[in-house]
């Protein structure tokens, strides 16, 4: 199994302490994590708040191992920042797909899913069923 | 005709437009938004004027299709991936053609348009850009002086809506009585190309 190539998990925030956070968290929480590439693309490259295409395109690349990236969101512009760069068509991996999910526990169930070694489509599917998790 | 050179002065009369008018759409932001449409439109129109000074293309489209890949990249806001969707898509449907009329610009125009609102979702009446763009594209065909009019009542008349998309729906009723931003820098947009035609 460790040979495997794992789907490759993009957590996009307008913020960059949100993207880090929520990754360390989903990697903490997930037993054998550690082969699941995991990148954060929080803020802006000043350190603001708001939407780096250019960090989200090096996240994605930076976990891409040829068998899909699931990029997850918050809300606004990196929904519409995401969307726009996968129907650009060449700037993100072969593969990579928003996944429309809850940020926190959708990047949870898609880094548990991929560390299985399922494929993009199951982590995708296990990323939306988190909508599903009612709390009350 | 218009050509590559009436599509770099465009662009930079936008860039000059978002320069002085940034303030006003920040406050604008400000009052139902997080107060950061002019220094965001301003930062990725500079970049437009960088990268066309830099790599000057030589049709139409590709101005276009340039200018609206820099937006996305370096706006850092909903406004970055609108607004270029829109040039990029304008960009695209004018294809590798060296001179363009004002009824294929039009055409082209409504392609961006459509691209904008199947990627935010927005339809007429939401307060958003689409609110100032789509009046602007039903009347180029009069004219870049009757885009510019029709695309400032757009926006005028976004006053008394509520906004159902982006942060400021949020806020619901206490939208109303606002002009929206997007709205207002797409009229700015539409706008300059009347300066454009003046050369």
């Amino acid at each position: 199994m460790s040979d495997d190539k794992r789907v490759g998990i993009v957590l996009v925030s307008h913020s960059a302490q949100v993207a880090a956070s929520v990754a360390e968290l989903a990697k903490g929480l997930a037993g054998g994590a550690e082969a699941v590439p995991v990148a954060p693309a929080g803020g802006t490259e000043g350190g603001g708040l708001g939407t780096s295409a250019e960090l989200i395109c090096a996240a994605a690349a930076a976990v891409d191992r040829g068998v899909g990236v699931a990029v997850l969101t918050d809300l606004g512009s990196a929904v519409l920042t995401v969307k726009a760069l996968i129907a650009e068509g060449d700037e993100l991996p072969e593969g990579t797909r928003l996944v429309d999910a809850p940020f926190v526990e959708g990047a949870v169930a898609a880094v548990v899913t991929a560390a299985t070694g399922a494929d993009l489509d199951a982590v995708e599917a296990a990323a939306a069923e988190a909508y599903g998790y009612r709390k009350v | 005709m218009l050509d590559a050179d009436f599509f770099r002065r465009w662009m930079a009369a936008a860039t000059a437009s978002v320069d002085r008018e940034a303030e006003r759409l920040t406050d604008l932001d400000s009052a139902i938004g997080d107060a950061d449409h002019g220094s965001n439109l301003q930062r990725g129109f500079r970049a437009v004027a960088t990268a066309l000074e830099k790599d000057a293309p030589d049709t139409p489209g590709a101005v276009l299709t340039l200018a609206g890949r820099q937006l996305i990249s370096t706006v850092g806001g909903a406004s970055g991936p609108l607004y270029g969707t829109l040039l990029r898509r304008t960009g695209k449907a004018l294809g590798d053609a060296s001179e363009v009329d004002t009824a294929q610009l039009a055409e082209a125009l409504r392609a961006g348009v459509d691209g904008v609102m199947a990627l935010g979702g927005a339809a007429p009446g939401d307060k958003t850009m689409i609110d100032a763009l789509l009046p602007a594209v039903d009347a180029l065909g009069d004219g870049f002086a009757a885009a510019r009019a029709a695309a400032e009542q757009g926006a005028e008349a976004t006053i008394p809506l509520q906004a159902r998309k982006g942060r400021a729906s949020y806020l619901g009723e206490r939208s109303i009585g606002h002009q929206d931003p997007g709205a207002t820098s797409s009229a700015l947009l539409i706008a300059t190309l009347e300066e454009a035609a003046e050369g």
